[in-house]
């Protein structure tokens, strides 16, 4: 559906920070083609993620959400070798997950 | 392994996700609150989210640029050290929607998120914190846009 998402994430002390770069429209819904025609909202609505398949993270965005959103958060506990999971559901429907080990 | 999809109306009670794919975790968090996304004040979203009135607070932090360059991409992030925050939001005052993104915090993350954010024009950015006890805390920054990022 999309391209893979970029995901880094790194131990710092105790915990993992997290990036997470997506691809994705985020179309508000507000704008206007050349011919005065709204396109479409087409955005990310619901990402998770899993910390070696356990939840850990839910959220909900709106459009206001930047085009190919950035995203960083910080995992409690993680140690190297880990594995975090991001998935991200749009309105629309489609969704994807991607993988990285924690460094 | 099924879960029902229950869409919130103006409710602040947990309904199941569905894994469409198995991809999905099972949370027992809300289905997707379009309603929230379109409220235009923060008194009124927080009210349909359940808390109680926001309270301007130092233990909620809010980051952002004094000055965006390009209002389709400004980074801002939203913390706090407090225990027992249930969700953080990130809000744009005036943009249309006033909420740009609700964050569940759960005990294996910190209640810390970064994230970019399009702002229509110059406009305080807030960092809402709702805490488990209904409390709801903020604090604000205001953020210069020298180009909208709305497009159009």
């Amino acid at each position: 559906m999309a391209d893979p998402m970029r995901i880094r994430a790194q131990m710092a002390g105790d915990k993992a920070t997290v990036r997470v770069l997506m691809n994705h429209e985020m179309e508000t819904g507000l704008r206007r083609d050349p011919a005065g025609k709204a396109i479409p909202a087409w955005f990310i609505q619901d990402v998770s993620a899993q910390h070696n398949g356990k939840p850990i993270l839910t959220a909900q965005w709106g459009a206001s959400i930047s085009k190919n959103p950035f995203l960083q958060f910080s995992v409690k506990g993680a140690k190297a070798g880990d594995r975090i999971a991001v998935t991200w559901k749009d309105n629309k429907g489609d969704t994807r997950t991607d993988e990285a080990t924690v460094s | 392994m099924l879960n029902r999809r229950t869409l919130l109306t103006h409710s602040t009670k947990v309904a199941a996700l569905l894994a469409s794919a198995g991809l999905l975790p099972q949370f027992a968090h809300a289905a997707y609150n379009a309603a929230a996304f379109e409220m235009k004040t923060m008194a009124e979203l927080v009210k349909l989210l359940g808390g109680s009135a926001p309270i301007e607070s130092k233990d909620v932090t809010i980051t952002g640029p004094d000055i965006a360059e390009n209002g389709a991409v400004v980074p801002v992030g939203a913390s706090t050290a407090l225990p027992g925050v249930k969700r953080l939001l990130i809000l744009v005052e005036k943009n249309p929607s006033v909420l740009s993104a609700a964050f569940d915090v759960s005990d294996s993350v910190d209640a810390s998120f970064t994230t970019r954010v399009k702002m229509g024009q110059s406009s305080n950015v807030y960092a809402v914190a709702m805490m488990g006890d209904g409390k709801v805390l903020f604090a604000q920054k205001e953020v210069k846009v020298t180009l909208g990022g709305c497009g159009g």
